[in-house]
């Protein structure tokens, strides 16, 4: 899986709570919620992005509640991947059921700018900054993830499982 | 190498002789739980994963207490899809609207989540129940989607921290002073995907509701679960109110831990955390005349008896700042008769507060206590996050439920000694 898209650059810490407010939680339709999109920290940032953009953050990514609108959200306003230093734990696991590619990486962090071109294959583990001209590798996923991943994320598992 | 609680309760569940942080494991769920606002999204996952009938009716408790009573048509329709299906799946712990209380405080008053287990939530606090010495974390609906499928989940043994805790409780300090000066040390990722273990002298004298707060706020340092050792308050919490037989463990001497922290409590003074994080903690009387106009006192970190007498003490036979509004929450209908047979609920009154039956309401920006451009509350809940209640550019300072009581009534925020 290739995901190649322009970089929106957050801090550190970034809250469920600036992803989605919950005063949007009174529905879990994905389209509206992406209209609210990072609006705790970046006002109209659903109308900025296009389909296919990166967001790149520092550590923490996704801390606070475990409310699962804010993976959802940030898939549906057409974000592809994020690149973090690290994410909070129920973040990445809702991110990783919903199927939005998630990778940590210090220094894809360290090394990128907002606007920067980022090439991610999950695959082969690289990263590319296109417009700095680095490669980076990082860690593979554990084969159970990875086998999660495959057969199309969680629910899509159990589905053809019966069970984990 | 010995294990710890967290590493004995997983193993026990994985169906394994010992488990190693790090290691990647399937385990037995004994309890789940979700909300008005994360059930929707986890009955869609189970049906979409070909779910038909949940795992066990009696394993699994679902709560309308986030936007209830229906704040708006959207929330009352989000309620209409988790009754329809409590009624259609047979969910023996469904809690509407007059039995409703706050899911962390509900379901341990009920006996739902015991010592050893391992408790699911699709709530982030849900790590609350560590304080009877359950593994209990959070996931999102998806996720618990999935455990009510299968009744189980996977996840990854963490690494344990442990904190101890020296000295003695002096007058007006609580599990909530002590759980944020552990923030304020450790920070918000401090303890990223570990869990907490929390032990010492100061914690064998706390209640078992200083515990749950402190259990509560595990989350906010990043923890995946925060865990205590039950002893004989923990029995005495649970007689008569058990509903299933339970087990306990406890860590062995020999157990491993990522690292070791001492804290020193007895000169501790009231902690409040300013915006906008719980990790940016000051001592009451470090922060300045911070001017306020609102007091919120519940939630499922302070929503409980204890919490309320401590506020009561305070505010009794006096009022609230004129220009202060102070929003009481009992955390459950039964905290709430309790309180008003003390004659708590008239101290509130009297002083001017207004009393609300049990929601999660005002602690997200959701409703009951919404905050305006510009304003200030300090609040008795656990997060204080940019707009956590309501406009982005409001503060949110957080606070145990004596410092809470002791603002209301001084209109800024205020050390207990500062209004008696």
């Amino acid at each position: 899986m290739i995901i190649k898209g322009k970089v929106w650059r957050f801090g550190d810490n970034i809250d469920t709570d600036v992803i989605i407010p919950a005063r949007y939680l009174s529905t879990s339709d994905s389209q509206e919620l992406a209209k609210h999109c990072m609006e705790g920290v970046r006002e109209g940032f659903a109308n900025l992005v296009k389909e296919g953009d990166i967001i790149v953050a520092g550590r923490n990514f996704g801390c606070g509640s475990s409310r699962e609108h804010a993976p959802l959200a940030i898939k549906a306003v057409g974000i592809r991947a994020i690149v973090a230093k690290s994410f909070a734990r129920i973040f990445y696991r809702n991110a990783f059921n919903i199927g939005l590619p998630i990778v940590e990486s210090q220094a894809v962090v360290d090394a990128t700018e907002e606007g920067d071109i980022l090439k991610i294959d999950l695959d082969k583990g690289e990263i590319i900054n296109i417009t700095k001209n680095l490669i980076f590798t990082v860690e593979p996923l554990p084969s159970f993830m990875k086998e999660l991943i495959e057969n199309g994320g969680l629910i899509a598992h159990l589905a053809k499982k019966g069970g984990y | 190498m010995g294990m710890t609680i967290t590493e004995k309760i997983l193993a026990a569940h994985a169906g394994l002789e010992i488990v190693k942080p790090g290691q990647l494991i399937k385990v037995k769920v004994d309890f789940a739980l979700a909300n008005d606002i994360t059930a929707p999204l986890a009955i869609k996952a189970f049906k979409a994963a070909g779910g038909e009938r949940v795992f066990d009716p009696e394993r699994i408790a679902l709560i309308l207490d986030h936007f209830t009573p229906n704040k708006d048509i959207p929330s009352a329709i989000q309620c209409q899809k988790v009754r329809e299906f409590a009624k259609a799946q047979g969910i023996k712990y469904f809690y509407d609207v007059g039995e409703m209380g706050i899911e962390h405080v509900l379901l341990p008053e009920e006996g739902l989540v015991l010592p050893g287990d391992v408790v699911i939530g699709a709530d982030s606090h849900t790590c609350t129940y560590g304080a009877l010495g359950a593994f209990s974390t959070g996931v999102g609906s998806t996720d618990l989607g999935a455990v009510m499928f299968t009744g189980e989940i996977w996840l990854k043994v963490p690494a344990s921290i442990k904190l101890v805790y020296k000295g003695r409780l002096s007058k007006w300090i609580t599990g909530k002073d002590i759980i944020l000066y552990t923030l304020k040390d450790l920070g918000v990722e401090g303890a990223l995907y570990r869990s907490m273990e929390f032990c010492g002298e100061v914690i064998n004298e706390l209640s078992l509701d200083g515990r749950f707060t402190m259990a509560n706020m595990a989350i906010e340092a990043g923890a995946k679960n925060g865990i205590f050792t039950p002893d004989e308050k923990t029995e005495e919490y649970l007689k008569n109110r058990a509903k299933r037989p339970y087990q306990i463990y406890q860590s062995d001497e020999d157990a491993n831990y990522l690292f070791v922290k001492e804290y020193e409590i007895s000169q501790l003074e009231p902690q409040v955390a300013l915006p906008h994080s719980p990790d940016n903690v000051r001592s009451v009387l470090e922060i300045g005349e911070i001017k306020i106009d609102q007091v919120v006192i519940g939630s499922c970190t302070n929503g409980r008896l204890e919490d309320l007498r401590l506020a009561a003490e305070i505010m009794r036979g006096k009022k609230v700042a004129k220009n202060v509004r102070c929003i009481i929450i009992p955390g459950t209908q039964k905290v709430f008769l309790n309180a008003l047979r003390e004659g708590i609920i008239e101290v509130f009154i009297e002083a001017g507060a207004a009393v609300s039956t049990p929601t999660c309401g005002p602690c997200l920006g959701g409703h009951m206590g919404v905050l305006g451009p510009g304003e200030k509350a300090v609040s008795t809940t656990n997060r204080n996050f940019i707009g956590r209640m309501g406009h982005s550019q409001s503060e949110v300072y957080l606070a145990s439920p004596a410092v809470a009581a002791a603002s209301a009534i001084a209109g800024k925020i205020a050390h207990p000694e500062e209004v008696l």
